[in-house]
């Protein structure tokens, strides 16, 4: 699999910024951490706005290393800053045909399908000003898309937005892989907004990587805080297997087990991606019966956590290869004499569709 | 004695220097304000002082030396014997380049102002659009700084029109050649001859009103920039 590797040094306010990776060329990287923790220089070192030490590699294609420096305008990287950063003095027209007339050669993203995927045809002839937040963004977006990036970076390009402009412009952006399939990297500090796009996580604290690795890997691993807190979750990868029109549910297959959801989830045999909070997972030792939970998952459990200061325990399971997150009390791990290695029935109270990248 | 003929060429020759003067000041300002607005050398500094210093020079001190550079035994005088000539003093090209360097603040300074209220982000979109540098200057950074343009061109102009120090110091009052509008003035008040001197005075009046209610209200529909 080709990846894009860098390693970037400098410094950064106060601390230093030394930084080194390898993200998969397929799917969302999140680039996932508090602010001021050097997520947007990277981001910007990258793009080539920004000229730190080190070196960065797009595949076999090299931007910078200890001899080379390609200027941001010879990389082909899409970048979407927090703020829409549209031009003020041409029309949305004008901004979307900036980056596609300058762009080279074989146009593999189409004006027409980018004005499509983003809902623009109306909005082509405004104004900049015009527009509300949501649209600005969008345009920001289709804007990127069609100056024909080989990377499409993304810095934050909700948070400037209120919730409802965010949730307006959400499902562009989940779909907007699965329609180009263009390697994108994610900046963010919201793990609701990862969980949605993201397929591969890198966890970034005061100018390093603090740790690396698949979406799923990094919310449940036992190393990171983000099992700790109230709104833990997993996100798994399925498969759609059926629907049922009658009771509105469809059917997942998570290795080889059924998994409900409400609505239809997508087209047979498409992977989608499903949130489990932990919350929402109970343990049974024995197959429940008469219970109004649909989804009941066999699993194994991998791990045992106790979290401190509190009534509550963290446990890993294992279905398949990919794992699923439960928070129990300490009591009903000890009345049911939980351990690692043991057959359990997961018992699932909610799931949640995102329809975004499949793992 | 009030005659048409007589009135017409020092307007003539004033709107043909202040003309030539703002033609010039735009295509050597816009790079040096471009420069100001976002070098980081240490020389930024003292260049900007330079552009500036007719703010607060007397003109006459600007034209004293300019006499020098211009005449017979400076460079002026150098150059002047390339089409057999002794001197750039008192020439028409000697008053433009008096007037370039005596306009030369105000045009630099709204235009560097405006490229400084930019900040880098557009710039940044652009070069991440495949935009390279002077395609992004040009499509960019020229568009988004046209108030400042506009501010720089009216007051360069305007301010040449009005110029009185320099002109008299270096020009001298040659008719035709170097006898610009407010020399003309001055000449009719010495002479006693007022009618002629209440025309000129009053046209002025009138144009720097308009010139000064035109970019006003052209400044208010781009937005930005006040004089």
């Amino acid at each position: 699999m080709t990846t894009f590797a860098a390693s970037f040094a400098g410094t950064l306010g106060s601390f230093a910024l030394n930084v080194s990776f390898e993200a998969p060329l397929t799917g969302v990287t999140a680039l996932f951490g508090p602010s001021g923790s050097g997520k947007t220089t990277v981001l910007r070192a990258i793009a080539g706005l920004e000229h730190l030490k080190g070196r960065c590699a797009l595949g076999k294609l090299v931007w910078q290393d200890a001899l080379h420096f390609v200027p941001a305008h010879r990389r082909g990287v899409g970048y979407v800053f927090q703020e829409a950063s549209l031009f003020p003095h041409l029309s949305v027209r004008g901004n979307l045909e900036y980056g596609f007339r300058r762009a080279r050669g074989q146009k593999a993203i189409g004006f027409d399908t980018v004005v499509e995927l983003l809902g623009l045809w109306k909005l082509l002839e405004r104004a900049p000003e015009r527009l509300s937040g949501g649209e600005r963004q969008r345009v920001s977006l289709g804007r990127a898309l069609l100056s024909q990036p080989r990377l499409l970076l993304l810095d934050e390009p909700m948070s400037a937005l209120d919730r409802n402009a965010r949730e307006e412009i959400l499902p562009y952006f989940e779909a907007l892989h699965k329609a180009l399939s263009l390697p994108i990297v994610l900046v963010s500090h919201d793990i609701a907004e990862v969980e949605r796009l993201a397929s591969y996580l890198l966890v970034m604290n005061a100018g390093h990587i603090a740790a690396a690795g698949p979406l799923n890997d990094m919310l449940v691993s036992g190393k990171l805080p983000f099992r700790q807190g109230r709104d833990a979750a997993a996100v798994l990868a399925a498969t759609v297997s059926g629907y049922d029109a009658e009771d509105g549910l469809g059917a997942l297959d998570l290795a080889g087990q059924t998994l409900l959801v409400a609505g239809k989830a997508g087209e047979i045999g498409e992977t989608v991606r499903v949130r489990i909070a932990a919350r929402d997972v109970s343990l049974a030792v024995e197959r429940p019966s008469q219970t109004t939970i649909l989804n009941v998952l066999r699993a194994t459990i991998t791990d045992i956590e106790l979290l401190a200061g509190g009534a509550d325990a963290n446990v890993s399971l294992a279905i398949g290869s990919q794992a699923l997150l439960a928070r129990v009390t300490r009591r009903s791990l000890r009345l049911l004499d939980l351990a690692p290695g043991r057959e359990v029935y997961a018992q699932v109270k909610g799931v949640s569709l995102l329809t975004g990248p499949g793992a | 004695m009030l005659s048409f003929a007589e009135l017409w060429p020092p307007v003539a020759l004033t709107l043909a220097l202040a003309s030539v003067t703002t033609l010039i000041l735009m295509l050597i300002g816009t790079p040096l304000a471009w420069w100001l607005a976002t070098s980081r050398s240490r020389y930024k500094n003292v260049v900007a002082t330079l552009v500036a210093l007719p703010l607060v020079l007397p003109p006459t001190v600007l034209g004293f030396y300019l006499l020098l550079l211009l005449g017979p035994n400076g460079p002026g005088g150098l150059i002047a014997r390339l089409w057999e000539g002794r001197t750039l003093a008192f020439s028409f090209p000697g008053l433009v380049i008096g007037s370039v360097l005596y306009s030369m603040p105000f045009v630099v300074q709204p235009i560097r102002n405006s490229f400084e209220a930019l900040g880098p982000r557009p710039l940044e979109v652009a070069a991440s659009l495949r935009a390279g540098p002077l395609d992004r200057f040009l499509t960019v950074a020229v568009p988004l700084a046209r108030a400042g343009f506009l501010s720089g061109a009216v007051l360069g102009f305007a301010h040449t029109v009005g110029e009185f120090g320099v002109v008299l110091m270096i020009g001298g009052n040659i008719p035709g050649q170097t006898k610009v509008l407010s020399i003309a003035i001055y000449d009719y008040v010495e002479r006693l001859e007022w009618g002629n001197a209440h025309i000129l005075a009053l046209g002025m009046v009138v144009f720097a009103f308009l010139v000064i209610y035109l970019t006003m209200s052209i400044d208010k529909r781009l937005g930005r920039i006040r004089l």
